[in-house]
């Protein structure tokens, strides 16, 4: 049972089965998003009671929160990816790794400018410099500057490597976002959820938070593997298995 | 360390230091540097001492890590070019070492002449003279972070043909935390608050860097020149 799991995991090294196994997941993962969303937005927006003290504002946390779990998820991914990259040289996960950039750099803009829209009417203003804002924004210019670093690079194989030993370093910030609340007092609240212990969230208003949590990670997980996929068909499109994968999923050329 | 293992460090130490002084300007432009931004302030934001006073420390950290970011280019790149930089696997010693003088002779070129002309630049920024040896003491500890992590950056980007523009972005967000305990630690001063904390916090980010960066460094420059 274990070697035919690992055995499978190195097959995922070869571009044509990594090819295959994308296109069987994807269709699969987007749907579940989809659901995942849909039960997730219609509970936040319509079941889930206003709070006491923010009304209905606070409901946009059921994307803000989820997108900065994954803003740092993503990093934590592309740390693994980093080191199967610089260790043992697999193509596929160099190029997941470089492909995940930009989805990180999105989902932290997402928690960004959903945390302003909702700072003004609650701290009011948009902006404040404590510290879990400004680790949040360094998180950003990281995934910026790990996006610039490989796009310099001609030889691409080349640039997911160097860029790989800035992701290892960037990894510095991410217990920096995480204990930031704790470890200054400043304007960011403590978090509420608890996953080793009681929450002091109010349980009624957990169910959307957990759908939305869920569904954020499976959109994740196929945005991934469908800019994985682009990206090893556009760097491979010369060759010879290319050919064959696209006229095994219907595209005759 | 014996004798015969450390005279390569030092002849690559005298090597860079002389090279650097019959170039002149590099240790001449971050000076100038810090002495334009310390001179525009004033102008641009008007001179009023209580304003410039304020903001003096974080205006002066400013200005040296951004003068810090003008040699940077050139670290490791004219040895990149004349094939020096292989050289260094070829020979006996650790990579990790020479990366090390390396960023030694960068940061005695380029940042100890700003440290030492800073008191000038602090009395045109109006800071008050108690706070001065507590800024020089930060600009000790924190500099070398700057060489450190602007040494990793300049090895990552050696092989990209237009690497300079990217230094910055990619320097900035690993040097915030120096920026922030550096200047951190003289607004407590200054606020009568203890600066300790802040001191601690910033040798503790030089012993990281210390240890952890040329690691990368050398991974990094060993990736460029594959």
């Amino acid at each position: 049972m274990w070697t035919q799991t690992k055995l499978a995991f190195h097959k995922l090294g070869s571009p044509l089965t990594f090819f295959r196994f994308a296109q069987a997941l994807i269709p699969w993962l987007w749907g579940l998003t989809l659901v995942g969303l849909a039960v997730g937005l219609y509970q936040a927006l319509y079941l889930v009671p206003p709070d006491y003290q923010q009304g209905d504002s606070y409901r946009i946390l059921y994307i803000h929160v989820p997108a900065a779990w994954q803003a740092m998820a993503t990093y934590i991914v592309m740390t693994i990816l980093a080191v199967i990259t610089l260790v043992w040289r697999i193509r596929t996960a160099e190029i997941m790794a470089m492909t995940a950039a930009p989805i990180g750099a999105a989902f932290t803009l997402i928690c960004l400018v959903t945390g302003a829209i909702w700072g003004r009417p609650m701290w009011g203003t948009y902006w404040a410099w404590d510290a879990r804002l400004t680790s949040m924004l360094v998180l950003l210019f990281i995934y910026l500057g790990i996006m610039g670093l490989y796009a310099a690079f001609d030889d691409r194989r080349q640039g997911a490597r160097v860029a790989s030993i800035l992701i290892l370093v960037g990894v510095v910030n991410i217990p920096i976002i995480h204990f930031s609340v704790e470890w200054w007092t400043t304007l960011h609240q403590g978090s509420t959820i608890n996953l080793f212990g009681p929450s002091t969230m109010d349980p009624s208003m957990l169910p959307p938070l957990i759908w939305m949590t869920v569904a954020v990670k499976l959109m994740f997980g196929a945005l991934l593997l469908q800019r994985a996929r682009n990206e090893l068909l556009e760097q491979d499109q010369r060759k010879k298995w290319t050919l064959q994968a696209l006229r095994m999923s219907g595209h005759d050329s | 360390m014996t004798r015969s293992t450390a005279q390569p460090l030092i002849a690559l130490l005298l090597r860079d230091l002389k090279r650097a002084r019959r170039h002149g300007g590099q240790s001449l432009l971050p000076l100038v540097f810090l002495f334009s931004v310390v001179a525009m302030i004033p102008l641009g934001i008007g001179p009023g001492p209580n304003l410039l006073q304020a903001i003096a420390p974080g205006m002066i950290w400013v200005a040296a890590l951004l003068s810090g970011l003008l040699a940077l280019d050139g670290l490791f790149k004219s040895d990149f070019d004349d094939g020096t930089l292989e050289q260094w696997w070829v020979g006996e010693q650790p990579v990790v070492r020479l990366v090390m003088v390396k960023l030694c002779s960068h940061w005695l070129i380029t940042a100890l002449p700003v440290i030492a002309l800073t008191p000038i630049a602090a009395q045109m920024l109006y800071l008050p003279n108690e706070a001065l040896g507590l800024l020089l003491l930060t600009l000790l500890l924190g500099t070398p972070i700057l060489s450190l992590v602007g040494g990793l950056a300049s090895a990552l980007t050696l092989g990209t043909r237009q690497g300079g523009a990217l230094l910055g972005l990619l320097i900035f967000p690993l040097i915030v935390p120096v920026l922030i305990f550096s200047t951190g630690a003289v607004s407590a001063y200054l606020d009568g608050l203890p600066v300790r904390p802040y001191l601690l916090l910033l040798v503790a980010l030089l012993v990281l860097a210390m240890s952890l960066v040329p690691l990368a460094t050398a991974a990094a420059l060993r990736l460029n020149i594959e």
